[in-house]
């Protein structure tokens, strides 16, 4: 049993390699920069749905309010960098760790909530720290903030000539999300998480302090999720409140991992890789038209995965596995 | 020796309803006590002060010598109290071996040495051959045995059991009884709510009655059947009397 525990994370860490080797030749195939700009955000929306998953997937907190860790990554980074100067690369820990610390902040009183309430916390704090970043002047209210261009370089993260650079990172955030699920997957704390998602009483029971796993959980989920975000900032070289702390960011980092599987290690990639692609293309063919076709497209498919697969796609892979250890 | 625990003038109250009034009783180290009484007697109330679930409106709960009356339920486990739940509550969408390691990880933080132990829990308890089935597959039964394994993989010093004999087939019943003797084999102590009396009764040490929450009568199995005051509070004056 444990050989087979222990080949089946193997196999999972074989099968990222070779996606993540894959990934990284694509751009020799693939000169269209439209087509390079969807495979960027695509890999973006894979490392935020890895890292929301962490949290509402592993631990069972639903959040649709990450949008306030994205936003909150892009203007510590472009903040930082604007008005004293400071790298990108340092900006983009400095937005993770403040994330992380709000992240925890909000915990302590929200995670007493359970459920729908739970919810509706985190979509009015993230709603609530839009509309400061609307009326706050030092931090460019509703007009945001441009970028000052100083060249094509990796030490000020900055590219305008061609979109690899950030190809390439972006890649990078997938992989360490996907990474370090992997390793928190069979860590004590993955455990405990799962067993607060599926009954926090036996949880408490067993040693495990429900609250403190919780705070964990948002923590590392904030802070990545703010790396995203800083990168984000820096890929598109203007910031301002709605363009990244709209809600459509939560909604974003939630489907995916909903479509590809919730709580589970491959669910967000497959999600993304799906849903993605799918959104831009809906929204770039027919979305000029009428708006807002795009968000039917895909709020008719995750209706279609709820009744179809509640488990998400990834379930498809591992019915059979399932149904031959119950024998 | 002094007692592995010991409850001390212990009340709850629930608004205007007392559940446990001025309960003390004490569990000493090795005993296998059962706490029985009828339905409403505060049973379950006095187990989930002991556990940890909620404090007591007033008195004190010891255990191993130290006043746990104010530490919350993990911090308890983590001291030596482990529990199951009446109600079973398995982490479903989790594997049998899954389950028992997350209470093997308060004593092993290694993730090895965690599922070495749930894995030496689960042959102890005969569920070894369902390890990799999710909790949700397993029947009625088994799940009771998984509330046990997982108790018992937190390495408790008490284990309190919350009526895992009640429900159950009479062949199923026995194989309980035999595992909780077991569990006694090996140093555990174990504290165990029970409604039905035929079972529970060979296998105690000591029994304490509740009702209406206080103590009713204390004492040895055989003597405690026989109190009338135990037939009153489970059949009613009549059947006392005529005892």
């Amino acid at each position: 049993m444990d050989k087979n525990f222990a080949a089946r994370r193997r196999r999972d860490l074989v099968i990222a390699a070779m996606l993540a080797a894959l990934a990284a030749l694509a751009p020799l195939f693939v000169k269209n920069v439209y087509i390079q700009n969807i495979m960027v955000l695509t890999l973006m929306y894979a490392a935020l749905s890895q890292s929301w998953n962490i949290l509402s997937g592993y631990c069972g907190q639903i959040s649709l309010g990450h949008a306030l860790y994205f936003g909150i990554g892009a203007y510590t980074t472009e903040l930082l960098f604007t008005k004293f100067g400071v790298l990108p690369w340092f900006g983009m820990l400095a937005g993770g760790a403040i994330a992380a610390v709000i992240a925890m902040g909000l915990g302590y009183p929200f995670f007493r909530l359970r459920g729908h309430y739970f919810v509706i916390a985190t979509i009015v704090i993230a709603e609530i720290g839009l509309l400061l970043f609307q009326n706050w002047e030092w931090a460019g209210a509703a007009m945001g903030i441009t970028i000052p261009v100083r060249g094509d370089s990796w030490l000020k993260f900055q590219f305008m000539r061609s979109k690899l650079p950030y190809f390439y990172f972006a890649l990078a955030l997938c992989c360490l999300a996907w990474f370090v699920t992997w390793w928190l997957e069979d860590s004590k704390w993955g455990f405990w998480w799962r067993a607060v998602k599926d009954n926090p009483e036996a949880a408490e029971s067993l040693g495990v302090v429900v609250f403190n796993s919780k705070m964990g959980a948002a923590a590392v989920s904030a802070f990545l999720v703010a790396i995203g975000g800083a990168f984000y900032a820096q890929f598109l070289a203007y910031i301002d409140p709605e363009s990244v702390m709209g809600f459509q960011f939560s909604l974003l980092m939630a489907l995916p991992a909903v479509l590809g599987g919730i709580g589970t290690l491959w669910g967000p990639v497959l999600g993304a890789a799906i849903l993605i692609p799918m959104t831009e293309l809906t929204r770039s063919y027919i979305g000029g038209s009428g708006r807002g076709v795009d968000l039917i497209v895909y709020g008719g498919l995750i209706v279609a995965i709820s009744l179809a697969l509640p488990q998400g796609l990834v379930s498809l892979f591992s019915r059979s596995k399932a149904k031959g250890a119950t024998r | 020796m002094t007692a592995l625990l010991e409850t001390r003038g212990v009340w709850q109250r629930f608004g205007g309803l007392v559940a446990n009034s001025d309960v003390s009783i004490s569990v000493g180290r090795g005993e296998i006590v059962g706490l029985i009484g009828p339905n409403g007697a505060g049973k379950s109330t006095l187990f989930n002060l002991i556990a940890g679930v909620l404090p007591p409106t007033q008195g004190s709960i010891w255990f191993d010598g130290k006043d746990v009356t104010n530490l919350p339920a993990a911090v308890r486990c983590q001291r030596g109290v482990g529990r199951t739940f009446q109600v079973v509550k398995s982490f479903e969408t989790m594997t049998v071996i899954d389950n028992v390691i997350v209470g093997a990880l308060v004593r092993n933080t290694v993730m090895r040495e965690a599922r070495r132990k749930a894995h030496e829990v689960l042959e102890f308890t005969g569920l070894a051959a369902r390890a990799d089935v999710l909790a949700s597959d397993l029947v009625p039964a088994e799940k009771r045995r998984l509330e046990v394994a997982r108790a018992l993989a937190t390495e408790p010093k008490l284990l309190l059991l919350d009526e895992v004999l009640t429900g159950l087939t009479p062949t199923e019943a026995q194989t309980g009884v035999a595992l909780v003797r077991k569990v006694r084999d090996t140093g555990i102590t174990v504290l165990m709510v029970e409604h039905v009396m035929e079972i529970v009764m060979p296998l105690v040490d000591r029994a304490i009655v509740l009702d209406l929450g206080k103590v009713l009568v204390e004492g040895k199995p055989t003597e405690v059947v026989r109190d009338p005051k135990v037939i009153k509070a489970y059949l009613g004056d009549r059947h006392a009397v005529g005892a």
